[in-house]
């Protein structure tokens, strides 16, 4: 299945990607029909990359500055924001996503550098008809955030450290979750969350 | 961020001939025009902030030689290939058991996320914390040579108080590193012109006049692999690390301590010490003062005594010399105390 991720635009990414396509040419997702991947070596710093990246499973074909991280990437040409940008600096955890299964930090990572893998984000969790991923669940379940910032990057740490066989004990989810920070200090419902999911999030 | 050209080399020989096309006579590679990349990690944030400048990226995460992504842990060796995960080496069981202070060193450093992400080689040439290396409008000698170092009479409560110059004082903040100096290792490199083994304790170069200048690796040299000889004294191991808060923050100190002991005795001590110095830092003096003795309170002090007799405090990090002696008899007395 492939469709244009334009059409599922926010307002927000649609504001952002008008400046930037007005400025620096087509940096806007195509259709993955529209496009045949091509080499990702650009011969000028400036010179925009072709990337083809795998989404949520979904085929995208994107044409980007190589300086762009897989989180402007995904929030700001792709149009999925739930993936939030926090520090911007690989000290918050709000940017967490899954990259062939293993929870890595959008931030710290170029585009360009993800050709060829899996990268799961939060809005690829839910199933189609709707129903909510165990560790979603868990968190709503146990009221494991407040403002909600830093929650998405949360419930992604949290299935991969249950992948990782690190969320055992109360205490070694304290310790393998703590590159995650929860600024409204809401870790004790969201250690009571993991623990709530662990086996269903196994079976996931 | 300065715009850079992205490469994807299949082959060591590939990516060393990249780099070694745009070296220039006298640049570190922490400088060159064009630099290695793997997890990203270090290098990523110092491209955002402006610290690291590089025009072209040679991303070795497409390199084809399985090696580089193999831990092969033999009777007397752990072999760590460099693209190898801190995550995946701090899970391996066999690691956990023959040498649990290389595990631990992994294990208490950075986040799951970042252990995800970071290779082992990428790991020990991390460059440091220092609050003003990171901000590119504060004088700094290792960020831009002769420029002056604010640290000296600045904020520099995380700053070393061993392995210090005039010009810089800069801590290294990396904890497997230490574990790879206390046990002796050595690093493999790769370059167009053959490859070359060196010891660990040779990588990195105390900063002296020229803290710009932080490894012996050439801007061509690829790691490919870290080996790390076992001994009597690895199973009686540990990393010990003290932070201001209890995970993912850097050491304030910690220490490395690997044992062979005779009964009482200890027949062989290997330590090294983070957080409190300018590179990774064997504790050689400590060593020397353990050697034949018993090892109770009173010989773990004196050893932790002399790890820090050259200590050189400033303003705000005294305190690291204190906190560091009692980190060491912590981490001796607890080695000391070992099954094994």
């Amino acid at each position: 299945m492939s469709e244009t991720p334009l059409a599922s635009l926010s307002r927000r990414s649609f504001m952002t990607g008008s400046v930037s396509a007005a400025a620096a040419g087509p940096l806007m997702a195509t259709s993955a029909k529209a496009a045949a991947p091509q080499p990702a070596a650009s011969a000028e710093p400036r010179d925009l990359s072709a990337i083809s990246l795998r989404i949520n499973k979904q085929p995208y074909n994107l044409a980007l500055d190589n300086r762009t991280s897989l989180l402007d990437a995904l929030r700001d040409h792709v149009g999925l924001t739930g993936t939030k940008k926090g520090c911007d600096h690989g000290q918050c955890g709000a940017c967490t996503v899954l990259v062939d299964g293993k929870r890595v930090l959008s931030c710290l990572s170029f585009a360009v550098m993800n050709k060829g893998h899996e990268i799961t984000t939060v809005e690829g969790l839910a199933s189609a008809d709707g129903n909510l991923h165990p560790m979603q669940q868990a968190f709503i379940d146990n009221d494991a955030f407040q403002c909600g910032y830093c929650t998405p990057g949360q419930i992604m740490s949290a299935i991969g450290c249950i992948n990782e066989g690190h969320a055992g004990s109360e205490g070694d989810i304290r310790e393998y979750m703590s590159g995650n920070l929860c600024r409204c200090a809401a870790y004790p419902n969201i250690v009571a969350a993991i623990m709530q999911a662990q086996d269903e999030t196994r079976k996931a | 961020m300065r715009p850079f050209v992205y490469e994807r080399p299949a082959s060591v020989s590939a990516a060393a001939a990249i780099a070694s096309r745009f070296a220039a006579e006298g640049v570190p590679p922490t400088e060159a025009a064009a630099q290695f990349i793997a997890g990203g990690t270090n290098l990523a944030d110092y491209m955002r902030l402006g610290v690291a400048q590089p025009a072209r990226l040679v991303d070795l995460n497409g390199l084809g030689d399985r090696a580089l992504r193999q831990i092969e842990v033999g009777d007397d060796s752990i072999r760590f290939g460099a693209l190898v995960r801190m995550g995946e080496a701090a899970d391996t069981g066999e690691i956990k058991r023959r040498c649990p202070m290389l595990a631990e060193s992994l294990k208490f450093a950075a986040s799951g996320q970042i252990r995800n992400m970071a290779s082992l080689a990428g790991n020990v040439l991390q460059r440091t914390r220092c609050e003003y290396f990171r901000e590119t409008s504060w004088p700094c000698n290792k960020r831009e040579p002769g420029s002056g170092c604010a640290a000296m009479e600045g904020f520099n409560r995380q700053h070393a108080v061993l392995g210090t110059s005039n010009a810089c004082i800069a801590t290294y903040h990396g904890d497997f590193a230490q574990a790879l100096i206390a046990l002796g290792a050595t690093v493999e490199v790769e370059a167009r012109r053959g490859m070359r083994k060196i010891a660990f304790s040779r990588l990195h170069r105390l900063p002296r006049d020229t803290p710009n200048v932080e490894t012996e690796l050439a801007p061509d040299e690829v790691i490919t692999a870290i080996e790390v000889p076992l001994g009597a004294w690895s199973r009686r191991s540990r990393y010990v690390k003290i932070r201001d808060r209890e995970s993912y923050a850097f050491a304030l100190a910690s220490a490395a301590v690997a044992l062979d002991m005779d009964g009482d005795t200890v027949s062989q001590a290997r330590i090294a010490l983070g957080g409190v110095a300018t590179v990774p830092w064997r504790a050689r003096a400590a060593e020397e003062a353990l050697s034949g003795k018993a090892l109770d309170d009173e010989a773990a002090e004196a050893a932790a005594e002399a790890a820090f007799a050259e200590a050189k405090p400033r303003e705000h990090n005294a305190f690291k010399i204190p906190l560091g002696k009692r980190t060491l008899v912590r981490a001796l007395l607890e080695t000391r105390d070992m099954k094994v």
